[in-house]
């Protein structure tokens, strides 16, 4: 399968007057099977491109909806080395771009370039690690580079504009721009401010842009993009269903189905 | 950031982005106001007078007597609130002032940090906040207490192993989320640069103090310097000024829980490398990389991580680690109550065991062991062990 790079997509998705939609899952959640079908459901309902989480027991910048995901993960049996199975099984249906987000022990543990090999060889994308930031990434992107990896980092409000710069010259194939002062989990209203950074950061970089944490609702996908975010990516409105709905996989599969329909409408300019 | 923040390859900046900014504030601010005058002047006057620094070297006659060697114990536990942590609360509680922040969270174990940051929050009449495990909240409902009583706001945990782990996992995410007008004031000398380096700094009194005083009282330096190591501030505040005195064995006492092969809090002893809290360190871990849940008889050795430099001091051979089992530490509370009337907090009582272990195998040496916090807090656990209704 001839994989489509982040370029090729953000391409496709421009040259449709859209921007790409981005969903979220960790992977094995709530078990591996059903994890797999609701990727599907994601693909199968326009998804541009793909965010899997690989669990970390202590995941500080996510808040509870990622967390319990990764507890219901991790205590169905998920580990590194089967979140690679996870992807080798999505590639199977699908050719989009696929990010892997984790956090940098689980990167460590299994030593980085090993890591980074496992990565390209099960047909990942790129690698986001949520506590790496540019400081302490030296390894990481050279692994990156060796193995033909796109590396990703984090812009928040917090993030001046000569540091988006030192951040631009290490980040490669999208910016993951965090649309909140906080953690991950679902907003009811994106502020102003959101907006701002958006437009802020899109002036500084010719990177395209995927917009993440707090996003939850159509109208805040169509916000987002008009802003002139490249991506919305959405996680904790997904998890959600899937924990109100646990004992009911059909019901889960529905649901998320609708969603991403919806979700993806609202990605048109 | 202007340092990297290494201990040789441990230590290190790993946080989300939003707090990059908060630590280069902090950073700049530490490295401004440590070698001020009127900081360190205004720092002095709250440690001589709220705290009550500076804090005895006490020779113990009974217990050299019983154990055959001169021992010495720093005496931490006279402070105001009954621990170390003062020092960094002080430290930090003043430069959160000095950086203009309007509001100081906190995580803590045991107690002793949530209580010293909560008195320094209304020293300072700042609106504090400590997350603790709901675990730690039910076995220090006392501490706890006294927490509300200084005006804090205690926030249980209920999430992971809901002890420390999990509610340093709450105050970096509320720290996350509130980084503008807030102050983490983390408790140990771990987590991400600057902490390690200005925890150890405002812990060096300790370590300061000691030198001083055994020079004065034996005209030598120990043989032995001991402490009891979870995260690792009072141990690298003793540690601090004898690293250079090569003669002088460091060594440190980890929580040594049910045993290596059992449940325990042996980050050093029984670790491997990883990324937890914001630094390259030794922590629990399993194969994948996953958090592993540690357990000790006392909530402040009760902790996965341990602070960079001691794994620096590990890896170099210049301090060695050795867990100390519950039921040791159980007995190292029961030796210094018996023979010298201190009640030492369950965490002090891992380093008094520790000092009976090498007393037994080096006759005739100096040791120094750091007392580093009373043991009012751990009675009520005693007691329930030993069948006693209080």
């Amino acid at each position: 399968m001839n994989i489509e790079s982040y370029e090729d997509m953000f391409q496709r998705v421009k040259a449709k007057k859209e921007g790409a939609f981005i969903p979220f899952i960790v992977a094995g959640d709530p078990d591996f099977e059903t994890s797999l079908k609701i990727v599907k459901t994601f693909v199968d309902n326009g998804a541009d491109a793909l965010e899997i989480g690989f669990p970390f027991s202590d995941p500080v910048a996510d808040g509870p909806t990622v967390q319990l995901a990764d507890i219901r993960a991790l205590e169905a049996g998920m580990t590194t080395t089967r979140g690679f199975e996870f992807i080798k099984r999505v590639r199977e249906f699908t050719n989009i771009p696929i990010g892997v987000l984790t956090y940098y022990n689980l990167i460590y543990k299994m030593g980085i370039d090993e890591f980074y090999k496992m990565a390209n060889e099960n047909g990942v994308n790129a690698i986001l690690a949520a506590d790496l930031p540019p400081e302490e990434a030296e390894d990481a992107v050279k692994a990156a580079l060796k193995h033909d990896i796109q590396q990703i980092f984090m812009a928040a409000q917090t993030t001046s504009n000569e540091r988006l710069q030192k951040i631009n010259n290490m980040c490669s194939g999208f910016l993951y721009v965090v649309a909140v002062m906080g953690i991950t989990g679902a907003r009811s209203e994106l502020k102003t401010s959101t907006v701002e950074l958006i437009k802020r950061i899109k002036s500084h970089t010719n990177l395209p842009i995927s917009v993440g944490f707090g996003i939850s609702k159509p109208e805040q996908v169509k916000e987002v993009i008009g802003a002139g975010g490249d991506g919305a990516i959405v996680a904790s409105a997904i998890l959600n269903i899937i924990t109100e709905n646990l004992n009911d996989e059909d019901l889960i599969i529905k649901k998320i189905g609708e969603f991403c329909r919806e979700l993806n409408e609202s990605t048109k300019i | 950031m202007m340092l990297d923040g290494k201990f040789g390859k441990y230590g290190g900046v790993f946080v989300p982005e939003l707090l990059i900014p908060a630590l280069e504030e902090l950073e700049k601010s530490f490295l401004k106001y440590k070698d001020d005058k009127k900081f360190n002047e205004e720092l002095e006057y709250y440690l001589r007078e709220f705290a009550g620094r500076p804090t005895p070297l006490y020779y113990a006659k009974n217990l050299s007597q019983k154990l055959g060697c001169k021992i010495y114990f720093k005496r931490e536990d006279l402070l105001h609130t009954g621990a170390h942590k003062i020092n960094n609360t002080l430290g930090q509680g003043l430069l959160a002032k000095y950086m203009g922040k309007e509001r100081l969270i906190a995580e803590t174990g045991a107690g002793q940090h949530g209580i010293a940051t909560a008195v320094i929050g209304s020293l300072f009449q700042m609106p504090t906040e400590v997350y603790m495990g709901i675990e730690d909240v039910e076995r220090q409902k006392l501490n706890v207490f006294r927490m509300e009583l200084s005006g804090a706001k205690v926030i249980p945990v209920k999430t992971g192993s809901r002890t420390l782990k999990d509610a340093i996992n709450d105050a970096l995410r509320d720290w996350i989320t509130n980084v503008e007008n807030t102050h983490y004031l983390i408790g140990s000398s771990m987590g991400p640069h600057p902490y390690p380096m200005m925890v150890k700094h405002f812990q060096t009194v300790i370590g300061k103090e000691t030198k001083s005083d055994i020079l004065e009282k034996e005209g030598e330096l120990p043989d032995a310097v001991i402490a009891c190591v979870g995260g690792g501030s009072n141990s690298i505040g003793i540690f601090s000024e004898f690293i250079d005195d090569r003669e002088v064995e460091l060594i440190g006492a980890e929580g040594g829980g049910e045993g290596l092969s059992g449940k325990h809090g042996a980050t050093l002893s029984a670790g491997t490398e990883g990324v937890l809290h914001g630094s390259l360190s030794f922590v629990l871990q399993d194969d994948h990389g996953q958090i592993a849940e540690a357990h000790s008889i006392s909530a402040g050795l009760d902790y996965p991580g341990v602070g960079p430099e001691h794994s620096l001091l590990k890896t170099t051979g210049r301090a060695n680690y050795y867990p100390i089992t519950n039921d040791e530490a159980i007995r190292g509370f029961k030796l210094l109550s018996e023979y010298e009337g201190i009640l030492p907090a369950l965490e002090s009582s891992h380093a008094v065991a520790m000092a009976e272990k090498y007393a037994n195998e080096n006759k005739g040496k100096t040791i120094v062991v750091n007392l580093s916090g009373r043991g009012d807090k751990d009675v009520n656990i005693l007691a329930d062990l030993m069948g006693v209704k209080l």
